[in-house]
């Protein structure tokens, strides 16, 4: 069979099937189940009605269960086991984990990641969105500042690869040194200092994101209020902290926590920079070095991000829901 | 509690000029009204005056000092938005504090100027409350609360009742004419596009028009002598009929033939210059009264009625398809008139001439 024919029968299977679901489910409900006749018909069809929502639903619950929630499940129960998969050994790799040095080090650096890059990323994009907002060249500025969020996580690394190059011909820390006359040094294996070099990357992708959003919020601020808070004699300062920084305090609150998610989840920066080297290692990267090699470890790893990042997801939901109100 | 002086005041954008010559004086107490057809430029001449327009031309003085370059905060103005402008993440108290604690007042002197102004506004029990559980028209008053605290020079207002519904407008309009009662010291500029708060509120109405004043005067100094056409059509609701004629009877009193065959005495005096002069009669519909006599100013058919209780609107078909209909307003109830022909007249001292526009009056 050739592959186009293939497609278009796999879409009208897979339309049909949805169709054929729903419709026939909403017969046997109707017909078989609930019937509305006979002496019970008012009830009947009072129960149909409340079972039809769940009847649609189910298809989307059941791929979302199978996709998702199996997984965690999944996840959780391997997290249980050595490393080859056979033997139950409880909350061991747990136990292990926070037993040992790099795994401590690896939390304090997410730690440290999680504080950084949220609240530099916002801020900067909101000053970015403040001043570039009246200007005549300000989009222009916005489309550069912009175009890291178009390039991938490897990518990026790369580019700041050229940037904290230890050879002062590439690198422009190390070249800024030379024309000091300091001896060149590798920026990423200064101890300490290297986390917020790395972090650094990851800032100046999302502060693009930061800005866009922001900037949209800004400019629904109702102009009057401004202009009302003028002639009450604030000056720019107080307009900017005391009436529009509240105003769009909620579109704030969502922009770090989606930064606060992915920051937890980033784990290429430091891959393809370090490798987890030099006490740079964070969850996600420290993860990495177990895969394939302890399952059992590394799954105990990926569910502990997890509930790192549950909290802040279900804080950034509401948020954004009180947004949409 | 100020004067208030333009002369020749200017807006320019670029090289199109939207408000030019404004020349008016305010005198402190009084509450003058800018009114005019959208666009007129009258929200913009009240934002000069505010300081959130540039005044590209001219200068304004507040209590003798002019003030084109200072900054609207030191210009001792208070401004309330048509939209209200509230601040929506603070109480009704800290919206009416922020002006004084942005001048770093103490904690006693914001309180008892934010008490006064509640107790004036009836605003105590709203106090802790955010502006989203207030209604339209308790809104507009915490807006009017936040201009009082400040006890400005100017009072602004740029259309502020027209977000409110058709009851609450009457409401705040009789409100904020209280207001201006108990206040009589204080100027206000107050900005509307709607005649009747114009006529109920103002000492003194600006008619602004084409880039520029068209009249200023008392609401019935505009309603009585209305110094050319466009003043004479936008006060006064249904606006006024305009029907073209020449004269042909000069003196103390002036005879015009009219165009559609009648003729109308005015008390409008002319010299025999003005002689077979094209003019158009004004004549404002409550003016104009049924009549059987031969000497009508005006015979139509009756198109179209609008029965009121109080009076009847009449709409007579226009001579020509697309032309103005002629309207009279009778007292009671005239129902049997509809489809009928009609024969109107006027008082003499009520009608107005206009020749190119500009009233015989003022030439």
């Amino acid at each position: 069979m050739s592959p186009v024919l293939q497609g278009l029968l796999t879409i009208i299977i897979g339309v049909g099937g949805c169709v054929g679901y729903f419709y026939a489910s909403n017969i046997i409900l109707d017909k078989v189940i609930f019937p509305a006749r006979g002496p019970q018909a008012g009830r009947n069809i009072n129960r149909a009605n409340k079972v039809r929502p769940w009847l649609f639903l189910f298809p989307a619950m059941f791929a979302l269960g199978l996709y998702l929630v199996y997984p965690v499940v999944g996840s959780f129960y391997r997290s249980l086991f050595d490393r080859l998969g056979n033997n139950f050994i409880g909350l061991d790799n747990y136990i292990n984990l926070f037993a040992e040095e790099a795994f401590r080090t690896a939390v304090f650096n997410n730690l440290l990641w999680v504080l950084v890059v949220p609240a530099m990323a916002t801020f900067l994009g909101l000053l970015v969105a403040q001043l570039t907002d009246r200007l005549v060249w300000g989009n222009f500025a916005k489309s550069l500042i912009f175009m890291p969020m178009a390039i991938s996580f490897v990518g990026a690394s790369l580019i700041w690869k050229f940037v904290y190059s230890a050879n002062p011909d590439i690198g422009i820390i190390n070249s800024i040194r030379d024309s000091m006359g300091l001896e060149a040094l590798d920026p990423l294996q200064v101890p300490f200092w290297n986390n917020f070099f790395l972090m650094f990357i990851l800032v100046w992708i999302q502060t693009g994101f930061a800005m866009v959003i922001l900037s949209a919020a800004l400019r629904g601020i109702p102009e009057e209020t401004i202009e009302a808070a003028i002639i009450d004699g604030a000056n720019p300062f107080q307009v900017f902290f005391q009436i529009k920084v509240p105003q769009i305090m909620g579109t704030i609150v969502v922009v770090w926590t989606t930064i606060t998610i992915l920051v937890l989840k980033v784990f290429d920066i430091v891959y393809t920079m370090t490798g987890g080297n030099f006490d740079t290692d964070i969850l996600p990267s420290y993860m990495m070095s177990f895969m394939f090699r302890d399952d059992g470890r590394a799954t105990a790893v990926a569910f502990v991000i997890m509930l790192l990042v549950l909290p802040v997801m279900i804080w950034n939901i509401r948020q954004a829901r009180k947004e949409m109100r | 509690m100020a004067d208030l002086k333009l002369s020749d005041v200017e807006k320019a954008y670029g090289e199109v000029k939207v408000l030019s010559d404004v020349n008016l004086d305010i005198k402190q107490g009084e509450l003058v009204v800018f009114v005019g057809p959208s666009g007129c430029g009258k929200s913009t001449l009240l934002r000069m005056i505010a300081g959130l327009e540039k005044i590209t031309g001219g200068t304004l003085e507040i209590d003798g000092m002019v003030v084109n370059d200072i900054p609207p905060a030191q210009r001792g103005i208070a401004m309330v938005f048509q939209s209200y402008a509230l601040y929506p993440h603070m109480t009704v108290r800290d919206n009416m504090a922020f002006a004084l604690k942005i001048a770093k007042k103490s904690k006693s002197e914001i309180d008892e100027a934010v008490n006064r102004a509640a107790e004036i506004l009836q605003l105590g029990p709203y106090l802790d409350r955010l502006p989203k559980a207030l209604s339209g028209g308790q809104r507009q008053r915490v807006a009017i609360g936040r201009s009082i605290v400040r006890d400005p020079k100017v009072y602004l207002f740029d259309e502020p009742l027209s977000n409110l519904d058709a009851a609450l407008r009457v409401a705040t309009r009789i409100e904020i004419a209280k207001l201006k009662e108990s206040m009589p010291n204080s100027t206000m500029v107050y900005v509307t596009h709607d005649q009747v708060e114009a006529m109920t509120l103002a000492s003194r109405i600006v008619v602004l028009a084409g880039g520029g004043i068209a009249q200023v005067g008392t609401p019935l100094e505009l309603y009585e002598r209305p110094n050319g056409e466009f003043v004479a059509q936008f006060i006064g609701s249904p606006a006024m009929n305009l029907l073209s004629g020449e004269v042909v009877e000069t003196g103390a009193q002036t005879r015009v033939k009219l165009d559609g065959g009648g003729v109308a005495t005015a008390n409008i005096p002319t010299t025999d210059a003005d002689m077979g002069l094209k003019v158009n009669l004004g004549a404002r519909p409550e003016d104009l009264i049924a009549s059987d006599d031969d000497d009508y100013l005006y015979q139509g058919e009756v198109d179209l009625i609008e029965a009121l209780g109080e009076l009847t609107v009449l709409y007579f078909k226009p001579d020509a398809p697309g032309a103005d209909p002629v309207l009279a307003k009778l007292a009671g109830t005239h129902a049997e008139l509809r489809g009928k022909t009609v024969k109107l007249k006027a008082d003499p001292a009520r009608l107005h001439l206009f020749h190119n526009k500009v009233s015989l009056l003022y030439r």
